[in-house]
């Protein structure tokens, strides 16, 4: 297959390095990824644009440089999975599974995105500008998710560690099963999971909350006196038959 | 009426259903309010290996000498997909055991036995440790529900990924780690506060089905640049369907794990009653990959019960490419060690019989995350006694597979076998011994 990698110049925000076009209709998403694996730590080919994504799954997936990619239009599953360091910024909608596993760097997501966005990740930062479907941050570990419109039923799901950050509403069974992860939500949250329980909002964690709405550029336009904090009861952490009705 | 007579009585006799294990059982529940959790695999008698003879060789076959004549034993896992397949000089590969249920020098010496004799080892349910990396020369990492530990550096320092739907102990269930081994390592690599009760997921949190599975098999193939072989592991109970979807999933390589193999900690319940036997599962499989034209391509390995060579070579004669052990190898290190008889008995337990592995006080060093008792276990030793016993159980694979004229162990096949009895000829799809009926083969 022809690759339509091309240099296009000129770009007003491609001050400092040309960017490089990677058209998905004419390429195809291994050529695409194995370009982003193949760069080298001092590569000056630091913008990317994908055009035509055209929601395939696995879209720059397994980034280890800081680069900038972004997608212009829908992706299917995985975009952005297991990211390291790149800023991948996806315009449109994005499926099942958006920014998995993420260590560090950022993804941003211009519109919604499906179940499971930012499972498992273990650091980094995940932003999306509209709504999230189910499990949004299930198994999280670290990663600090904002999420500008509302999140789905059962997220935070087995939640370990980081920030999920929500202005909108939250579904039912928030946070079942937490660890040790923070929830701030603005809006209303329809049930509480297992074991997760509204919390004291202390000045440390305004201060957190700042932190995060800053990264998302919104920290002026939002109030961290109008968030809410969820977190673990820390009842189930060992088993007792006690507790059986909560399981 | 005579003074010297008695009315004869009957002897104590105790019940078959309420059997003294039962009686226990139901002591124990009744004054804890709670279920039975253990290590290993199902311990009550099912249709196995045992129950499989080789016919060895006769007029119509001819045997190969066995000093003189080679007898292949090489195996290539992943050559579907992978850029990259494994090379294994052995049929026995070491299941998936974490560091976390087994202690740092316990996974030493895993991977130092393994290597030694030039096959693989794996991680488990909490990630892959530096010391595992670095004393395993083949590594599968586990791709697991809970993604304990689970980053792109460690995929790619992986000779292999094992996608883990079930394990042969509990189908269905999820991992589990109880306090007493939530160290402050084994906190940190999992992102746990210590000493915390550890249930995992069943589900993995991503995808459901096997369209997902294709779909994340594609995304691991990305990250990794199509370069390692995917396992995708089951436990057995469908193992027809679960073989076909794992192919049509994209897997390079299936593996099946029955109802014997072993597991850190599960309730009793769920280990003795759910799954199928390992024997009631190989020809399932195989029967998938050959309906697909897979067989062979799509490599099998059959896990939950080795013992022996002849119980590898019977369920390699089945269909399987690879067996894994995983209890026998933790005994060949020294679990259960009738040495240590007397911290057994402390234990309430006898050498055999210890399968409180979840409870950390592993007199053996294996399944502990107690310093003191870590320390016990030389690494060195132990991977040699492993090292040892895989090439016994090698050699003891060739014996058989020599006597039934097979210059490759990949060569004995289901013509080879008979079966002992009604239900195991039933599993194996092989006649019963003395007969050439094959119990559900029609015209047979």
């Amino acid at each position: 297959m022809q690759s339509s990698l091309a240099v296009a110049p000129n770009r007003a925000e491609s001050t400092l390095d040309s960017e490089r076009v990677f058209d998905l209709r004419t390429s195809t998403v291994r050529e695409l990824n194995q370009k982003l694996h193949s760069l080298s730590e001092d590569t000056n080919e630091k913008f990317w644009r994908v055009e035509n994504p055209r929601g395939r799954h696995a879209i720059a997936v397994g980034l280890d440089l800081p680069i900038s990619v972004t997608i212009n239009g829908h992706v299917g599953y995985y975009c952005a999975g297991m990211n390291k360091r790149a800023d991948v910024t996806v315009q449109g909608n994005a499926g099942v599974g958006v920014a998995e596993n993420i260590v560090s760097g950022r993804v941003h997501v211009r519109g919604d995105v499906s179940q499971s966005a930012g499972a498992t990740g273990i650091g980094g930062n995940l932003i999306i500008d509209g709504n999230a479907s189910a499990r949004c941050g299930i198994s999280m570990k670290g990663v600090n998710i904002l999420v500008k419109g509302s999140v789905g039923h059962m997220s935070a799901f087995m939640a370990q560690a980081g920030t999920l950050t929500v202005l909108g509403d939250a579904g039912e069974a928030l946070g079942d099963s937490i660890y040790e992860a923070r929830l701030y939500v603005r809006g209303s949250v329809a049930s509480l999971g297992a074991d997760c329980m509204e919390k004291e909002m202390r000045d440390e964690h305004k201060a957190q909350l700042f932190k995060e709405l800053e990264s998302a550029g919104i920290a002026g336009e939002v109030d961290v006196s109008s968030f809410r904090r969820y977190g673990s009861a820390r009842q189930l952490y060992h088993f007792h038959i006690d507790n059986i009705s909560s399981y | 009426m005579n003074e010297h007579f008695r009315i004869p009585r009957t002897v104590p006799r105790k019940s078959a259903t309420f059997d003294d294990a039962s009686i226990a059982e139901i002591r124990r529940a009744a004054a804890t309010g709670i279920y039975d959790i253990r290590g290993a695999g199902a311990k009550r008698r099912v249709p196995n290996f045992d129950d499989l003879l080789f016919l060895g060789a006769s007029i119509s076959r001819y045997p190969l000498e066995g000093y003189r004549e080679k007898c292949g034993t090489e195996v290539v896992l992943g050559t579907r997909f992978a850029k990259k397949p494994i090379e294994l000089k052995i049929p026995v590969t070491i299941a998936g055991m974490s560091f976390g249920s087994l202690s740092g020098p316990a996974k030493e010496a895993l991977g130092r036995g393994a290597s030694a004799v030039g096959t693989s080892t794996t991680t488990g349910d909490g990630g892959m440790t530096p010391e595992e990396r670095g004393h395993s020369d083949i590594l599968v990492y586990q791709y697991l529900p809970s993604r304990y530990g689970m980053n792109p550096d460690d995929l790619r320092k992986a000779d292999a990924i094992e996608v883990v739907i079930g394990q042969g102990a509990k189908p269905g269930g999820g991992g589990m780690l109880l306090g007493q081994k939530i160290s402050p390592r084994v906190a940190q690599m999992r992102t746990l506060p210590e000493g915390i009760d550890q249930r995992s997921a069943c589900r993995h949190p991503d995808w459901t089905g096997p369209d997902d599975l294709e779909i994340k098999i594609e995304e691991l193939r990305e990250i990794t640049d199509w370069q390692k072989p995917i396992y995708v592991k089951v436990g057995a109970s469908r193992p027809y369907y679960d073989t076909a979807l794992a192919v049509k999933s994209g897997a390079d390589v299936v593996v099946v794990d029955g109802m014997q193999g072993g597991t850190a900690a599960t309730q009793e319940v769920f280990i003795e009653h759910v799954g199928i036997p390992t024997l009631a599962a190989i020809r399932q499989s195989v029967r998938a990959l050959q309906e697909l034209g897979q067989h062979r391509k799509v490599q099998l390995i059959v896990s939950g019960g080795i013992r022996s060579g002849a119980d590898v070579a019977k369920a390699l004669a089945l269909g399987a490419d690879a067996v894994a052990i995983g209890t026998a190898a933790l005994i060949a290190i020294g679990d259960n060690d009738p040495a240590l008889e007397a911290e057994y008995q402390k234990l309430g337990t006898t050498a055999g019989a210890y399968d409180d592995w979840h409870e950390g006080r592993d007199p053996a060093g294996i399944t502990t995350q107690e310093p003191e008792l870590m320390q016990r276990l030389d690494p060195v030793r132990a991977g040699q006694q492993l090292a040892n016993y895989l090439s016994v159980l090698t050699m003891e694979t060739q014996i058989i597979a020599r006597a039934c004229g097979k210059s490759h162990i990949h060569n004995l096949e289901p013509e080879d076998l008979v079966a002992l009895t009604v239900e195991s000829a039933a599993m194996a799809g092989v006649p019963l011994a003395g007969t050439d009926w094959i119990p559900g083969v029609e015209g047979r």
